[in-house]
């Protein structure tokens, strides 16, 4: 089912492809913008792709036989692969070979030396959003040793969560200390030639995120990669894997809640959430990267994986995630409900303004007796943007008493965006019960009116009003986590109206 | 400024909606504290003339002017007005899914503040002034963690006007129909506040056709509007003869 409002007009959404190409193709071409926080930077690799690369990083990485065996498979995948164009999204093509593969965080020669060097502009921005005065020079890459200690944060968080058996690490870290739960875990939910992208990262893939929740722990504190020392600026392919055992729970936040200026670069990661019998996994995003501009030159190609296994009886995954930066947004986050009577839940708000597109939504697979599942999708366009929600619910053969709840709104700010809703339901039983809500509005002038007779001001009705058509998935964000989202879609959202 | 001199001044006030022209030379002045009832048939350009000078955008001033304690009204932005000190009550007040109602009245509320250079009110004292405010108009405290408007019957928009006209305390009032879809507790809420405001400062211009209540409002002016003008002012009587005769016998009168 196509377009509940479709604003799209190709005449007025002409945009400067040619111009955006040429920025892209050489913002990607550029080498050594990256380096290993722990490497020293020449250990950057040139720009290419090839079977040589991927040995080369394995070894660099010292890492066991099985995962270098293992991203050659998914090279070898790759290389017969497409790119996808199913999605509603204007994509220039990139250039793979112009990537440099071995490349993670900032490095702190190219990157600012000081707060004084920043863009002021970006700085504005933290300021808007209420990020404290240290914390805006680390966003804005300046070097984090130069910055505050983090290590003593992190030392007393480790320690906390070594107390219970939690396992907080970067992925490379596991590798090494742990290779027995990646070499069991690792692409057990996104198969190496799960697609395209998924592949691709695979075969590359930098460094991540690593969680191991043991039986019966509940996690003592809500995991945040603001907190996972020597990964807060991991590289383009990021790989997460977080295993809940039985009876866990854990809570898992990612993501910036200020825009990081790196432009024009791919992102393709892929996250993988394995929870057994009664555990429990709440996957919380909010992505901000940086859009491009108001012109729609540069800004992200964020390509994401994400994927939860409800494994066990009564497991429960639940993703939530606020999008509102990237110049193009691909992510599917899905869980497939195995278990009998596991649950899986998606709560989405996705932003788009200017010349941003995003394709976003979620896959909910039955294949348990009594699973159920709940999506609830937020989408907001304005400017010229275009905002797809993609979703499918799936009910297998065994899914016997399976149950789905979808609701979908789209608001749309101005004339020159559009709205796209693509639900796909594929049931194979009679007695699933599958039920999907849409709604479109507009920031009407009838309640933008209202409020700016009340006294607010263009952007400030906006926000409230934006505020309140997410406030269903707001509300499932932890507290801290919500009043920041908040204030990204009023920044968002800055120049929308008025 | 003193209090002989208008607060609101609207001269010879043109507006058209597209290309129609509704007020072709609305003339009117408020005085602090004063209240003025505005009657007309329908069509006759009483909500237009509360819409343009709170600054509708479709509502198009062709002509004429219009001040707000000296300053120039028709220069301002819509929000500057209501900061300024204009209020207007809507005959259909729009709900906002999702934001609750006391959060919109705060950051409203603190939008007016500011502009006056008061400091913001914290969600505490702001909830016991709304809970006081709300008290004294017959809305249930309930109605404040509600969306704005969401699923509200006609008469609860309405006291939700009430009430963000009670906290916002402004110079000059437009109350449109303010009575309509109130029962009579309602009614008898909107003439004491009135009432209060009144003696506060506040000037009200009251369009209403509800002789009751205008008689309880004891007016210093009844205006009747026709053809978008004002055809013809006057007291109490004026108000009691529309009633008695109605506006076709009247705009025979004026020869209109």
């Amino acid at each position: 089912m196509d377009a509940t409002a479709d604003n799209a007009n190709a005449a007025t959404d002409a945009r400067a492809a040619p111009e955006q190409a040429d920025a892209l193709t050489q913002a990607l071409a550029q080498p050594y913008r990256h380096g290993f926080v722990t490497e020293i930077e020449s250990d950057s690799l040139p720009p290419g792709l090839d079977e040589g690369v991927i040995r080369e990083i394995s070894r660099r990485k010292r890492e066991p036989e099985f995962l270098l065996r293992w991203r050659l498979a998914a090279f070898e995948r790759w290389q017969k692969m497409e790119a996808p164009d199913w999605a509603y999204l204007r994509i220039d093509p990139v250039d793979f070979q112009a990537l440099s593969y071995y490349s993670a965080p900032k490095s702190h020669k190219n990157g600012p030396k000081s707060i004084d060097e920043v863009d002021p502009k970006l700085l504005e921005t933290y300021e808007k959003l209420g990020v404290p005065l240290h914390e805006r020079a680390r966003l804005a890459g300046v070097a984090v040793d130069a910055v505050f200690d983090s290590v003593s944060v992190g030392t007393t968080f480790r320690e906390k969560l070594a107390e219970v058996g939690v396992i907080f690490c970067s992925f490379s870290h596991a590798v090494q200390n742990h290779p027995e739960l990646i070499e069991r875990y690792l692409g057990t939910v996104v198969p190496q030639g799960d697609n395209f992208y998924a592949a691709l990262n695979s075969a590359v893939f930098s460094d991540g995120s690593f969680v191991y929740v043991p039986a019966g722990v509940r996690c003592p504190m809500e995991l945040s990669s603001y907190f996972r020392i020597n990964a807060a600026n991991t590289g383009q392919f990021e790989r997460t894997l977080i295993i809940a055992e039985p009876g866990s729970h854990v809570s898992y936040l990612e993501g910036c809640t200020a825009p990081q200026r790196d432009e024009n670069q791919l992102h393709a990661a892929v996250v993988e959430l394995v929870a057994h019998d009664d555990a429990f996994i709440k996957y919380s995003t909010v992505q901000n990267w940086y859009p491009g501009d108001e012109n729609g030159r540069g800004g992200i190609y964020n390509f994401v994986t994400k994927r939860g296994l409800a494994a066990g009886r009564r497991s429960r995954i639940a993703w939530t995630q606020v999008e509102t930066g990237s110049a193009i947004t691909w992510k599917y986050p899905s869980v497939v409900l195995r278990g009998d009577e596991s649950n899986g839940e998606f709560h989405s708000i996705a932003v788009s303004n200017h010349y941003q597109q995003a394709d976003t939504g979620t896959k909910m697979i039955h294949l348990g007796k009594n699973t159920t599942s709940r999506i609830v999708s937020k989408g907001i366009s304005a400017g010229h943007a275009q905002n797809s929600y993609r979703g499918l619910v799936r009910i297998n053969p065994g899914a016997e008493g399976a149950r789905n709840h979808t609701q979908c709104d789209s608001l749309l700010i101005g004339h020159h965006c559009g709205a796209h809703t693509f639900p796909y339901i594929e049931s194979t039983r009679g007695d699933a019960v599958v039920e999907h809500e849409a709604t479109t509005t507009r920031i009407s002038e009838e309640r933008l009116f209202y409020c700016q007779q009340r006294g607010l001001d263009a952007q400030e009705a906006t926000a409230l009003i934006v505020g309140g058509f997410c406030q269903a998935v707001l509300e499932e964000l932890p507290m801290e986590f919500a009043l920041e989202a908040r204030s990204l879609l009023a920044v968002s959202l800055e120049g929308a109206v008025g | 400024m003193n209090d002989t001199q208008p607060i609101l001044d609207v001269d010879a006030l043109h507006v058209a909606i597209g290309e129609r022209e509704i007020l072709r030379g609305a003339t009117l002045a408020l005085r602090p504290g004063s209240l003025a009832v505005l009657m007309g048939a329908n069509g006759s350009g009483k909500s237009t003339l509360g819409l343009a000078l709170a600054g509708h955008p479709r509502y198009r001033v062709v002509g004429g002017a219009a001040r707000l304690g000296g300053a120039d009204l028709l220069a301002m932005s819509v929000e500057a007005r209501a900061r300024a000190g204009l209020f207007l009550s809507f005959q259909a007040p729009p709900d906002i899914p999702g934001v609750k109602n006391n959060l919109f009245i705060r950051t409203a509320l603190n939008a007016v503040r500011e502009s006056r250079g008061e400091a913001p009110l914290d969600a505490y004292d702001f909830l016991g002034q709304a809970r006081a405010a709300g008290k004294s108009i017959g809305l249930p405290d309930s109605m404040l963690g509600r969306p704005v408007n969401d699923g509200f019957s006609g008469g609860e928009r309405k006291r939700n006007e009430l009430l963000q006209l009670a906290l916002l305390k402004p110079k000059v009032a437009v109350l449109d129909e303010i009575d309509s879809g109130m029962d009579v507790d309602g009614v008898r809420a909107v003439v004491e506040l009135i009432t209060r405001l009144r003696a506060e400062g506040t000037a009200f211009l009251i369009v209403s056709h509800y002789l009751q209540m205008i008689e309880s409002l004891s007016p210093d002016v009844v205006l009747r509007l026709a053809d978008g003008r004002i055809a013809e002012q006057g007291g109490i009587a004026l108000a009691h003869e529309i009633a008695r005769t109605g506006y076709a016998r009247a705009a025979q009168v004026v020869g209109v």
